[in-house]
């Protein structure tokens, strides 16, 4: 049953490609059409995954390939206006300004402003046309396509977050990129491709804001792509925070050279089924890297958080930290791949998952997977899974504090580990803010 | 201001407290002294609400209403208050917020409107000021980070910023170096007056000599087997406990 649905997916997107086509003009010469044809040969033959593969074993996608979605670039939405995108923006700092609407670069909504010599933070449809050296040598090179969604992306790949920060520049103000999806008619297809190039010795931070605009169903399929390189240091924040009837797959392939440093931020809020791929090579030596995960859901909400750590070379670490608070007849997944090749000596590694969960029927299936093949390492992992802690609660309300108020500052003080390690100050307290609209608690704000 | 009558509690199914009879009477400090495990901390999670705890017989009477029957918030906005033996970290939770919350929760249910942010900030200042605490404290969250002793001191911290009417102290004194215990004793004296009463749990008849009770209970096996004046302290800490039990397994023998 499940392949013919499986089939029918690909060829319902196999057969919108011709159209897509159409609306791209001049593009269709570019090196980019290259890669979207080549993905298109893959998502013909490549089955979408089922739980019948250990990668997948406890996410369903049926739901997501049921739908006939149709590509942002061939689908009809509504125009937004500039006011309209203010409610989904963190605020309280000061940030560069870049807009997508279902994928697409919105100029018109962005409010990108001076940037320093030879940075670019632009829409991909752009850069591959004003400059396409650029990135024709790192758009595709690092994300194999390991499946028919990567193939999907690669093959309808027109727009995205591009950020290259050449050697030696440190970016003061991180880049806010939000991305909206909306829609009145269509089931639309949001296809994001993102690059992210931190050169020699640069410093950047990128803040990518997930947000559903209305209620309507549709689907963000993304690969972002992320070069850090020599000496540079690259924060990522991703805030995801999609409608609830949305479905959301990411997968970041990112690689790191020497004395390189990578923190990856991944807050989940958003999506009825929620698919995040997070993977990291090592190139080379003294590298860190630093994974931060917070995955929050209620009523029929799955969240599935694939991390990677490829320890491919010596005296390298990473540390990585997830936490989840699951409510009602919510669903977590979180994997922890680290592998430690050979070469890899001197490499520290370390791995929490800590999930909470609120009512009886959330689950979490947690699974670390450490592969070990150099002698000198140290690594260690734990995952635990619990309730909130009926002793502090007792203390909390023993002070006159109702139950559910005290509920609520456990669960901020449960999300605190993460929470706190934000390097935006404004944005801790907007996040937990978000902690508590989303899971509709009363709300605990450290003000005096 | 308490009345306890014929109280008993267990935990995981097992009786702890085997028929507790007290009465405390306002402007009173009560002392309960007794060997370790002999339910004195069981008797203040018991008042305080403390769910684990299940009372299988007994009443308590806390201002002519019926304490058992409330709640732990609602004990709280009563005027209970419990210095915890072992206080609980929260991270995240600035101690600035965690006392608004709590003191406008208590204020709301006794119709005292809200104080304002420099009400608030003026009575912290006070307070801190009291127990020689550091102002930056505020900003801290909840007894993390703190030491064993800052902690106990914190504790005494919020029963001076919430003022309840009856304040039960479980071994509040340890862990405390002699500074830190004169200047908690002291904060509970300055705040000790006619209108509020004490229940103060400890193995020390030091601590009693700052505060000085009106009353010494000994608490053995989940019963109250002994109760004097202040002098009992003086001759537990010189004797122990054993002479106490010896006396009373003979009068149950005969
Ligand atoms: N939450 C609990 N779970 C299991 N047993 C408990 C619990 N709380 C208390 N007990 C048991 O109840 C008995 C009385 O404990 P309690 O803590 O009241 O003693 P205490 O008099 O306060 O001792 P200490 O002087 O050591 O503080 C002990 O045997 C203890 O092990
Ligand atoms: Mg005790």
């Amino acid at each position: 049953m499940s392949n013919i649905e499986h089939k029918s997916a690909n060829e319902w997107y196999v057969s919108r490609f011709r159209t897509f086509e159409d609306k791209l003009n001049g593009q269709s010469k570019s090196f980019l059409h290259d890669i979207r044809k080549n993905a298109l040969v893959n998502l013909a033959e490549l089955s979408f995954p089922t739980n019948r593969n250990e990668e997948w074993k406890y996410t369903n996608v049926t739901p997501i390939l049921k739908q006939n979605f149709i590509p942002a670039m061939i689908s009809t939405f509504p125009k937004i206006k500039k006011e309209e995108i203010k409610q989904f923006l963190f605020k309280d700092f000061d940030y560069h300004l870049i807009v997508f609407v279902n994928g697409l670069f919105a100029e018109e909504l962005s409010t990108i402003g001076n940037l320093p010599k030879g940075v670019i933070v632009g829409g991909l449809n752009r850069v591959t046309k004003n400059n396409p050296d650029s990135i024709s040598k790192y758009i595709n090179n690092l994300s194999k396509i390991d499946n028919a969604f990567n193939a999907l992306n690669t093959a309808y790949s027109y727009d995205g977050l591009v950020v290259i920060v050449p050697e030696g520049m440190i970016l003061e103000k991180p880049i806010q990129v939000l991305f909206l999806n909306t829609s009145k008619d269509d089931l639309v297809l949001s296809v994001p491709r993102n690059l992210i190039i931190a050169g020699k010795n640069s410093q950047v931070s990128v803040i990518t804001n997930y947000r559903g605009y209305g209620n309507k169903t549709y689907f963000s399929n993304i690969i972002t792509e992320v070069y850090v390189e020599e000496n540079a240091i690259v924060d990522f924040y991703k805030i995801q925070n999609e409608n609830d009837e949305s479905f959301h797959i990411e997968k970041v392939q990112a690689i790191q050279k020497k004395n390189s440093v990578f923190n990856h931020y991944n807050i989940n809020f958003g999506g009825a089924i929620v698919r995040n791929d997070i993977n990291t090579l090592h190139d080379d030596q003294n590298i860190e890297t630093h994974y931060y995960g917070l995955y929050l859901a209620h009523g029929k909400q799955h969240v599935d958080n694939h991390t990677f750590i490829d320890h491919a070379k010596p005296n390298c670490m990473s540390n990585e930290l997830y936490k989840g608070i699951l409510d009602d007849n919510s669903r977590g997944v979180f994997n922890g791949k680290i592998i430690v090749r050979k070469d890899a000596q001197k490499t520290n590694a370390y791995q929490q998952n800590k999930t909470i969960l609120l009512s009886k029927t959330a689950t979490i299936d947690t699974k670390p997977q450490l592969e070990i093949f150099a002698d000198d390492v140290k690594c260690s992992h734990g995952a635990t899974v619990g309730h909130l802690d009926d002793t502090s609660e007792f203390y909390i309300r023993s002070r006159g504090v109702p139950q559910e108020l005290a509920k609520s500052m456990l669960i901020r003080a449960f999300a605190n580990d993460v929470i706190d390690t934000i390097k935006i100050e404004p944005l801790k307290e907007q996040l937990n803010h978000m902690i508590f609209e989303h899971l509709h608690r009363v709300e605990i704000e450290n003000k005096v | 201001m308490l009345s306890i009558k014929n109280l008993h509690a267990n935990v995981d199914g097992k009786e702890i407290l085997k028929g507790i009879n007290l009465e405390i009477k306002t402007g009173e400090v009560h002392a309960i002294m007794g060997p370790n495990g002999s339910g004195k901390s069981t008797l203040a999670n018991v008042l305080t609400g403390n769910k684990s705890y299940e009372v299988t017989n007994g009443t308590v009477l806390f201002e002519g209403k019926d304490l058992l029957d409330m709640d732990p918030e609602t004990r709280a906005r009563e005027g209970l208050f419990l210095a915890f033996q072992y206080p609980i970290e929260i991270p995240g939770i600035s101690n600035a917020t965690f006392l608004k919350t709590a003191l406008n929760e208590i204020r709301k249910y006794n119709n005292l409107a809200e104080l304002t942010p420099k009400e608030f900030l003026d009575r912290i200042k006070d307070k801190a000021k009291v127990l020689g605490l550091d102002d930056t404290l505020i900003s801290r969250a909840v007894n993390v980070g703190f030491s064993g002793g800052e902690k106990k001191r914190n504790e005494i911290f919020q029963m001076l910023m919430l003022e309840p009417k009856f304040v039960l102290l479980d071994e509040t004194d340890s862990g405390l170096d002699i500074d830190a215990l004169r200047i908690v004793s002291n904060g509970v004296n300055i705040y000790r007056n006619p209108n509020n009463a004490f229940l103060v749990v400890t193995h020390y008849q030091r601590l009693l000599n700052y505060i000085q009770p009106d009353f010494v209970h000994v608490l053995s096996k989940g019963r109250i087997i002994k109760s004097g004046g202040k002098e009992l302290a003086l001759e537990l800490e010189e004797k122990g406990y054993d002479w106490i039990k010896t006396k009373e397994f003979e009068t149950e023998k005969v």
